[in-house]
């Protein structure tokens, strides 16, 4: 390699744009839940890679439904790809991406610098977890950090975006422009008093709400009646969460060693009794997101399909959710 | 002990009556404390909170005690020392994630919440922990901030005397300053 060419490289940054009018992001996450669209989101399978190949890969199946790809963070405790590295590879290919913190690795120091990181490389949509313990995972002996908890995270987001200031007071020169999310369990315990929580996280600064799998509709309507009597729904965007199940012996698993996870009997036994579980997996899912989709104040879907991500875009063009809407790709690589 | 612990849970609302007396009572003595200096009695003070806390609620000594957000549920207990929970794992019949066999501290939290008079401070959103207050006192943290707070608000009602009335001395007295009676006109009242 000549010597000029080596000094004329010079990185071609994308702009950081103030977002539109009565948007704290920009996002098109943001911008279709704004809009009043039902807005569907999903869950990408995080590579054991450092091939950004493979993150290409995993995305595409979601793609061409999604209006935001979810990077899970150490989901269950174990260990992928990082979020962060995730998210800033999908923003190069145009592509919406919900960067996900979970508080179990990170303390304040790493997660704040992380958070300018990020919105440096064009994430504009944050999920604050608080996360799974770390005694599920595949490192059961790591030191579980757990310095902040969702509602600290979200906060301490809000502050550094509004206040343009990290928590300790310094200044932030340029704020990192994230849209707020946070995850809620509608169907586990205490039934009572989560819509009591959702408030809080609201109250900390949550915008939008991606919640754990729904597989109990009952449960989901009396939560979000109580939320509607509350006017969260006014307040927040709530994504509702599913997933197929590939079979029987799939989802007790599940239930019984994935935290948070509740899966009524009937559904369990619909799937055992079917010739074909994982087209009844399927039927099931797409009939939920049909379901869901009518109750007063969802905004929208999260998709979570782990290892079936292949399956994704064909239930959502069956569930009719996007009514022939098709979410768009950014045309500026290193944006939302 | 976790037994005393379900225990101080199911009677909040004694407790929170029993901590709002210790609390008054550091209070009051807030100027014989700053006479023997805070630096001081921290040491024997946090000792003897670190046994009746810990006995009662399983305390951890964070230093930065909620429990009167908390129904009286130390949240330090939960694995994931959560200041805001409970999480999204809590597992059928209102157990941990991490710990099944133990009672989530979150759900028995907001049931201890609901038993109390101020349990709605719950709904406020809890700071994260500031560790660098570990191991400190802080029924003397709380005690010593409130007096501060008091003698704050005594002042700024004198200041805002003292600015109503620009000759009025700004320190003394408390009530609205007058100019002192005439040597001769309490001279003449004593006599009659």
């Amino acid at each position: 390699m000549s010597e000029d060419q080596q000094l004329e490289f010079e990185p071609r940054l994308p702009s950081y744009d103030e977002p539109p009018p009565g948007h704290v992001s920009g996002s098109r996450l943001e911008r279709v839940l704004r809009s009043g669209h039902f807005a569907v989101t999903a869950e990408l399978n995080p590579p054991d890679s450092a091939d950004p190949a493979d993150v290409f890969e995993a995305a595409r199946p979601l793609a061409e439904v999604a209006d935001a790809i979810n990077a899970t963070d150490a989901s269950g405790a174990n260990c992928h790809m990082s979020s962060i590295g995730i998210c800033a590879l999908l923003t190069r290919a145009g592509h919406g991406t919900i960067y996900q913190i979970s508080c179990r690795d990170r303390n304040r120091i790493a997660i704040q610098g992380d958070v300018l990181g990020a919105a440096a490389m064009g994430v504009r949509n944050v999920l604050c977890l608080t996360g799974d313990g770390v005694g599920v995972g595949d490192q059961p002996g790591a030191k579980p950090v757990f310095d902040f908890d969702s509602l600290s995270l979200l906060r301490t987001i809000r502050t550094m975006r509004d206040q343009g200031t990290f928590l300790s007071g310094r200044r932030i020169t340029s704020p990192p422009r994230m849209f707020l999310g946070a995850a809620e369990n509608p169907c586990v315990e205490p039934l009572d008093w989560r819509p009591e929580r959702l408030a809080k996280k609201v109250e900390a600064g949550a915008e939008f709400i991606q919640t754990n799998y729904i597989f109990d509709v009952p449960v989901f309507e009396r939560f979000m009646a109580r939320v509607r009597d509350m006017g969260l729904e006014r307040r927040v965007f709530i994504l509702a969460g599913v997933g197929p199940l590939a079979s029987a012996r799939a989802a007790r698993w599940m239930r019984s060693n994935v935290p948070g996870i509740h899966i009524p009997d009937a559904v369990i036994e619909r799937i055992e009794k079917s010739a074909k579980p994982a087209e009844e997996g399927k039927r099931l899912c797409v009939e939920l997101m049909q379901q869901i989709r009518e109750i007063p104040g969802v905004a929208g879907v999260h998709v979570m399909a782990y290892r079936r991500e292949h399956e994704v875009s064909e239930i959502v063009a069956e569930s009719g959710v996007l009514k022939g809407r098709v979410p768009e790709r950014s045309r500026t690589p290193g944006t939302d | 002990m976790y037994r005393i612990r379900l225990f101080a849970v199911r009677h909040s609302r004694a407790f929170e009556w029993l901590y709002a007396r210790l609390e008054t009572t550091m209070v009051a003595l807030d100027p014989l404390f700053a006479r023997v200096g805070y630096g001081r009695i921290e040491r024997p003070i946090a000792a003897v909170e670190r046994v009746t806390k810990g006995l009662l609620f399983d305390c951890k000594m964070c230093g930065q005690c909620v429990l009167s957000s908390t129904g009286m549920s130390c949240p330090m207990n939960c694995p994931k020392q959560l200041r805001n929970g409970p999480c999204g794992g809590v597992r059928p019949g209102g157990y941990c994630e991490v710990k099944p066999q133990m009672r989530c501290v979150w759900v028995l939290a907001w049931d201890g919440a609901a038993r109390m008079k101020e349990g709605s401070k719950i709904r406020d959103v809890q700071p994260p922990v500031d560790r660098s207050l570990e191991g400190s006192s802080s029924w003397l943290r709380v005690s010593r901030e409130k007096a501060a707070r008091l003698r704050e608000a005594r002042e700024a009602s004198r200041t805002t005397i003292a600015k109503a009335f620009p000759d009025a001395r700004a320190h003394e007295p408390a009530v609205a300053p007058l100019a002192p009676e005439p040597p001769a006109a309490n001279q003449a009242g004593s006599k009659r």
